[in-house]
């Protein structure tokens, strides 16, 4: 018998060279990813002339312009912060409504491969073009202001919504259509009776999901001029008032916060 | 005596909550138009004085002016890799800490929780531009707000997994009389590892897009010419920077997501 200290059970990890080299170009090139990007960037020479700004933007947080809070003409932020709110609820809504359409060229059970594979690149690119660089279109085209950022909003959505939607298309029952083509309804009618009642809870809440995000968007904008809390936001930050630009931030916070959490909530009991 | 063929009348159900929330919804989206000064007919009216703006940028961009265009657009994918690599990094021990099923310890999670919902509630433009009154005009004040908003981002998704892992894994672990060290390298990080990489993929997906517009506010990156070229009027550069940074930012979101797919 053997004696009764526990033997150590030891399992010897094997090398395997190939692993190795995998881990070798893995890490190593994420490595010389980072030093390469790194090296570009001049860090040094920037917290000195930083600190007084930096001191005084706290004191801009700590002691917020609340005069501007409670200003309720034009100028105020009330006024802005609605205006950012309602930018995001047009924008969303416009992009739910131009997804749909996209959405039904997007999905493969629906038009088959070849559509489906071109409306799917179709979604890609929209999603890849950059909102502000819209925006700045729009703004040449319909001049400075909300409905500018309305449209950039409402297009670059349909980017995202229209992936989501389509993901649902794809991914929903045939059975309820199959019924109705079987009873003879048109396909308009397959499409307002049988798909989307089927899929309408997915679309709800990826729209509202979308909203959350086109809250920060809106808010984003006006910093070019579409409208918004961006526009008195740039205007306290070039102007350096930092109690100004405390009281933007902070109800900025507050008010992304608050539909976040809301538009969390009413996701949540949808699907 | 009734006829055989009469139709069946089934009584439609009524809905007034329903109702209620449709005709609530609608007053608030037109509401909204409204109050935003959203009008169709001027959209319309303006369109072709954009179709104009749209051949100077888009029928014919410059096309000298591209070698120009290289090393602003290098630095542009320079910010966002080390935005993205240094945000993840930072986002990795702070997810394991803001899960409430590792610690299990709600005064750690919670102040965490509501630090990344604030990083999270400052869209990165609006970020960068405080950078850029602080630090100056340049990358850097660029690169530290694509990695607050990237640690943010990547934080909540992770947490998110964590919460969410296979309780197998760690309960075998425990009856063999593991300590959370070890729970944490041998039952939680292989399973969210795969994760957290794809969203750190993610990420850098974003931060592309981000960076390239950044500039914009002074924050480096291609978006500083974009932003002089526009001032200056110069709409076929305009259209080449717009045409380049598409096809390079649809370049990295196609690699990108082709490894997503493989990695979960």
């Amino acid at each position: 018998m053997t004696d009764s200290k526990a033997v150590r059970i030891i399992v010897k990890k094997r090398l395997n060279p190939l692993k190795l080299v995998y881990g070798i170009i893995n890490y190593g090139g994420l490595a010389a990813l980072v030093i390469w990007g790194s090296s570009g960037i001049e860090y040094l020479g920037l917290m000195q002339s930083a600190r007084g700004t930096l001191e005084a933007l706290f004191r801009g947080f700590t002691h917020p312009d609340m005069s501007y809070l409670l200003n309720m003409s034009r100028d105020g932020l009330p006024f802005a912060i609605v205006e950012t709110v309602a930018i995001a609820i047009a924008g969303t809504f416009a992009s739910a409504l131009l997804s749909i359409p996209v959405a039904l060229l997007a999905s493969q059970n629906i038009v088959g491969d070849k559509v489906s594979k071109l409306g799917k690149f179709i979604v890609t690119a929209v999603r890849t073009f950059p909102e502000l660089i819209l925006a700045l279109i729009f703004i040449s085209i319909v001049g400075p202001g909300a409905p500018a950022g309305i449209l950039a909003i409402g297009i670059h959505s349909v980017g995202m919504l229209a992936k989501l939607f389509s993901e649902a298309i794809e991914s929903m029952d045939m059975g309820v259509k199959e019924a109705l083509d079987s009873c003879g309804a048109t396909p308009m009618e397959v499409l307002f009776r049988a798909m989307l009642p089927e899929v309408s809870p997915e679309f709800i809440s990826y729209t509202l999901y979308r909203f959350e995000i086109n809250v920060r968007a809106a808010a984003t904008l006006g910093l070019v001029g579409a409208g918004g809390i961006g526009a008195p936001l740039i205007f306290a930050i070039r102007s350096r008032v930092w109690p100004r630009v405390g009281i933007i931030m902070i109800a900025m916070i507050a008010v992304v916060t608050l539909i976040d959490i809301i538009s969390g909530k009413l996701r949540k009991r949808l699907v | 005596m009734k006829a055989d063929n009469e139709r069946i009348v089934v009584p439609r159900p009524r809905h007034f909550k329903r109702d209620a929330i449709i005709l609530g919804v609608t007053a608030l989206i037109v509401g909204s138009a409204w109050f935003a000064g959203f009008d169709l007919g001027r959209i319309i009216m303006n369109f072709s004085k954009g179709g104009r703006l749209l051949g100077r940028m888009f029928l014919r961009p410059d096309w000298g002016y591209a070698p120009r265009i290289v090393d602003p657009l290098i630095e542009t994918i320079r910010m966002s890799i080390v935005g993205t690599v240094w945000g993840a990094a930072l986002a990795l021990p702070v997810a394991v800490f803001a899960a409430n099923n590792f610690i299990r310890n709600p005064w750690i999670a919670q102040p965490l929780r509501v630090i990344l919902n604030i990083t999270r509630s400052v869209p990165a433009m609006v970020m960068a531009s405080v950078f850029v009154a602080v630090f100056g005009i340049g990358p850097f004040s660029g690169v530290l707000a694509l990695i607050i908003f990237t640690f943010g981002l990547i934080s909540k998704l992770t947490f998110e997994s964590i919460e969410a892992i296979d309780y197998g894994q760690v309960e075998a672990l425990l009856a063999v009389g593991a300590n959370k060290p070890s729970i944490l390298r041998y039952a939680i990080m292989p399973q969210i590892l795969p994760q957290f990489l794809s969203y750190t993929l993610y990420g850098l997906e974003i931060n592309v897009r981000a960076a390239a517009v950044l500039g914009y506010v002074g924050a480096g990156g291609i978006g500083q010419i974009f932003e002089q070229n526009l001032a200056w009027r110069n709409f076929d550069r305009v259209g080449l920077i717009i045409i380049i940074s598409f096809f390079v930012v649809l370049a990295i979101d196609l690699v990108s997501s082709a490894i997503r797919k493989r990695l979960v």
